[in-house]
């Protein structure tokens, strides 16, 4: 059975002001263009990955770090403080799969992996700021690249 | 990619994969180079798939055939280990900044 995230949320922040979910009316809808086969796909994650000495997270922190597509698992860092991180840490894969996106690259299963790869920490209490200071920057980066589809992991 | 159903049925996203794991592995066990490839394929197949705006495919993968007990405990009360002291923290920030100083 799937978990209620919403209801648990709330009581595990019942110490705090209420959360304002998103709830949206509508989807937004854009058509592949191409099969993903001939696609350049972005990846980003939301578990709080750091490239070598890039800045360290922090709470409510809306900035992204750009993580070249060829990075070393040795080279990721991750900061988070609202999941288990230990599996992440072992291998960042669970949440930020770079090197499973690099091998269907390899295979020809995608055209091509977008470089760099995006992460930010998505323990950040005001939708408002990823909606408007994030998200803005971030669809610049993927209109800058070119990409096809973009392939959002929620940590 | 989701664990997190209730959540991205209200946001509506354009298109989903759900996975029923404990948060943090949305994409695979640690190691588990199968199974890891075996998740994104199907994402990636979903690109292809979805025509609905809103669809979530629910993908088959159990976390723990013989133990569910992860979906009583996940996202609750003490399920979160305590932070590590400010002092802590800065040092094992500087440990990583200093490990690629070099």
């Amino acid at each position: 059975m799937p978990v209620a995230y919403i209801p648990r949320t709330k009581e595990l922040y019942s110490d705090f002001k209420p959360y304002q979910w998103v709830v949206n009316e509508t989807v937004p809808w854009t058509p592949l263009k191409k099969p993903i086969a001939k696609s350049k796909i972005a990846l980003m994650s939301s578990g709080g990955i750091m490239y070598r000495d890039q800045p360290r997270f922090h709470r409510e922190d809306a900035s992204y770090r750009r993580v070249p597509k060829d990075a070393a698992r040795e080279d990721l860092n991750i900061w988070h403080f609202g999941y288990l991180t230990a599996d992440a840490e072992k291998d960042p894969n669970c949440v930020f799969p770079l090197e499973s996106m690099r091998a269907l690259e390899a295979e020809g299963v995608i055209g091509e992996l977008s470089d760099p790869a995006f992460s930010f920490m998505g323990g950040v209490y005001s939708a408002r700021r990823i909606r408007d200071e994030l998200a803005p920057k971030i669809v610049d980066e993927l209109k800058r690249a070119h990409v096809d589809a973009f392939f959002l992991v929620p940590a | 990619m989701t664990s997190a159903l209730d959540i991205t049925q209200s946001v509506k996203a354009p298109r989903a994969v759900f996975v029923n794991f404990p948060l943090g592995h949305q994409t695979g066990k640690p190691n588990d180079r199968g199974l890891q490839r075996s998740i994104l394929l199907d994402a990636m197949r979903a690109f292809e798939t979805i025509n609905t705006p809103g669809e979530i495919v629910k993908l088959p993968y159990i976390w723990d055939a013989n133990d569910r007990s992860w979906e009583e405990i996940d996202y609750t009360k003490g399920w979160l280990p305590e932070r590590p002291s400010r002092d802590a923290a800065d040092a094992s920030e500087a440990e990583r900044v200093a490990k690629y100083a070099k």
